[in-house]
């Protein structure tokens, strides 16, 4: 489904930010990807995005090279990025400008009632809290459908009760769309909780220094021994992350 | 009243908070009252400093002998035309500079390409005096009103496309790369988010236009009009009429005042999203 190959990204400063990443994630797989800051986690995220490109190595998907952004793929950033000026829904519709008024009124009811957030239709984004901001974000991304939905840090900003509420959300949301999502985070609860599996990234330059499947059952409890041994064993290799980002990280 | 409501007291439809039976006259017409209280104060200490003889009444005549050159120019229908007369210039210079300014401000707001390319010329064309147009511009375009509305264009254009183009190259980057996201073309990333995130400044830039675009409008009718505010300052200055010429003075503040409201009153729906702390009440 979405084949990276051999990705790298050089800034023009000769920072060495991703190097020689390859990665498959197959239709309807969760993969997070996890690592200390300066990893290049978002660097990879912003590759598979489009929005910037890549020194050297591609990314396909479906078999075609992404180069720039695509109408199969969406992005959540770790802000909501709302548009201040435009009513819940109109955000919410921004990228159905295709459809007639009518379909997407519908479709953006659905979506905003799929996230809890019906009757906000009408409200400014000033109105809503983080929690409620960052959902009209989400659901700016899932009504376009998208086959991949990329998540950078998406619920990083909120508080831990929100987190997991917008967490069993997006699993639930990813239960009845099957989009394959990308999810990059620092927290390895929630890589747990949603991922099938879990990429540990090393830094300077970025690159995979682990890769674990979640074979966890879903429904996740969080305070199963099998998460609680998953975490463990996570942690102990994002600390052998951190200690490489130590050892590594320039001058 | 809902749009005064909105305007006045920044409530939005759907605030449910009520409005006090009786108070409400007052609450709306509160800003107003005290918008005017300043320069009520100041003709009242002006026309007390004339009677009481501290200020010199010939070439200083006090409001009520102003009042009385306005209420004869009104009489006779002369106000009325030469205001006409300055406002349709104003308007129309005011709306040729501000399309243009609009226009070329998000051009090189929006690409680089653009703004290397045109923006160093038109900030040397800038920084020219706009009053040094005028002798090129009789003779390009005569004496009579075309030069006029260029000279006011002219004046009204730097201010908006120095507006529009600062704040479009100054749009959060993380905002546009949600457009890129969506794969906005270029002018539908001018047209759906460059634009409307720059609107409250593009009405600020508009108001510095139009109050240029009064400013250029005197310089325009000192250029031979036979008609206009800006011909009553001349008319009164050659006759030797102070009076007349403190009249056209408060009819410019006043009319331009107005015009600005008009230009606030007119924007204020567009800009009911903006999270100001002067919207927090």
């Amino acid at each position: 489904m979405l084949d990276i190959l051999r990705l790298s990204k050089i800034y023009p400063n000769g920072t060495r930010a991703l190097e020689a990443f390859t990665l498959s994630i197959s239709k309807g797989e969760v993969v997070a990807i996890i690592g200390g800051s300066g990893c290049g986690k978002s660097t990879l995220l912003r590759l598979l995005a489009g929005l910037e490109e890549a020194s050297e190595g591609t990314v396909k998907l479906r078999g075609r090279r992404l180069h720039k952004p695509d109408p199969l793929v969406n992005v959540v950033f770790q802000e909501p990025r709302l548009f201040p000026w435009l009513s819940v829904a109109d955000n919410v519709g921004f990228g159905l400008s295709h459809l007639a008024a009518d379909k997407r009124k519908t479709a953006v009811a659905q979506v905003l009632k799929r996230l809890g957030l019906s009757g906000f239709e009408g409200r400014w984004t000033k109105e809503l809290s983080g929690g409620q901001a960052q959902r009209v974000a989400l659901a700016r991304a899932i009504v376009t459908m998208p086959s991949v939905l990329l998540l950078d840090e998406p619920f990083s900003a909120l508080d831990a009760m929100t987190r997991e509420d917008l967490q069993s959300h997006l699993v639930d949301l990813w239960r009845d769309f099957g989009s394959t999502m990308v999810l990059v985070t620092h927290d390895i609860e929630e890589a747990i909780f949603m991922a099938d599996r879990v990429v540990v990234m090393r830094p300077f330059p970025g690159r995979i220094l682990a890769e674990v499947p979640i074979d966890l059952p879903r429904p996740r409890d969080r305070m199963s021994e099998g998460f609680t041994m998953m975490r463990r064993h996570l942690s102990e290799r994002l600390v052998q992350s951190l200690g490489e980002q130590r050892t590594a990280e320039p001058a | 009243m809902a749009f005064l409501e909105a305007v006045f007291l920044k409530r939005q439809p759907g605030d449910d908070l009520p409005l006090r039976q009786g108070a409400s006259l007052l609450q709306l017409l509160k800003p107003v009252l005290i918008s005017v209280l300043f320069p009520l104060l100041v003709l009242a200490g002006w026309e007390l400093g004339v009677r009481s003889g501290v200020i010199g009444g010939r070439l200083m005549p006090p409001p009520s002998r102003v009042l009385t050159a306005l209420s004869s120019l009104a009489a006779s229908g002369e106000l009325s035309m030469h205001i006409g007369v300055t406002l349709r210039r104003v308007l129309v210079g005011f709306v040729t500079g501000a399309a243009a300014g609009t226009v070329l401000g998000a051009v090189t707001g929006s690409s680089p390409l653009a703004s290397r390319l045109l923006d160093p010329t038109l900030q040397a064309l800038r920084a020219i005096p706009s009053i040094a147009w005028v002798p090129l511009f009789i003779l390009w375009f005569g004496i009579f009103e075309t030069s006029k509305v260029a000279l006011i264009a002219v004046g009204v254009f730097f201010p908006v496309y120095l507006g529009v183009h600062g704040a479009i190259t100054g749009v959060d980057r993380r905002i546009v790369e949600v457009g890129r996201v969506f794969r906005l073309s270029r002018l539908g990333l001018v047209r759906r988010i460059l634009l409307p995130s720059i609107l409250p400044s593009y009405v600020l830039a508009l108001r510095a236009g139009l109050g240029l675009g009064w400013m250029f409008v005197v310089a325009a009718e000192f250029m031979g009009a036979s008609e206009g505010l800006g011909y009553l300052l001349v008319d009164g200055q050659q006759l030797g009429k102070p009076d007349q010429i403190i009249a056209a003075i408060l009819v410019f503040a006043l009319v331009g005042k107005v015009t600005d409201t008009v230009l606030l009153l007119c924007s204020a729906p567009f800009l009911a999203w903006q999270d100001t702390h002067q919207g927090k009440r």
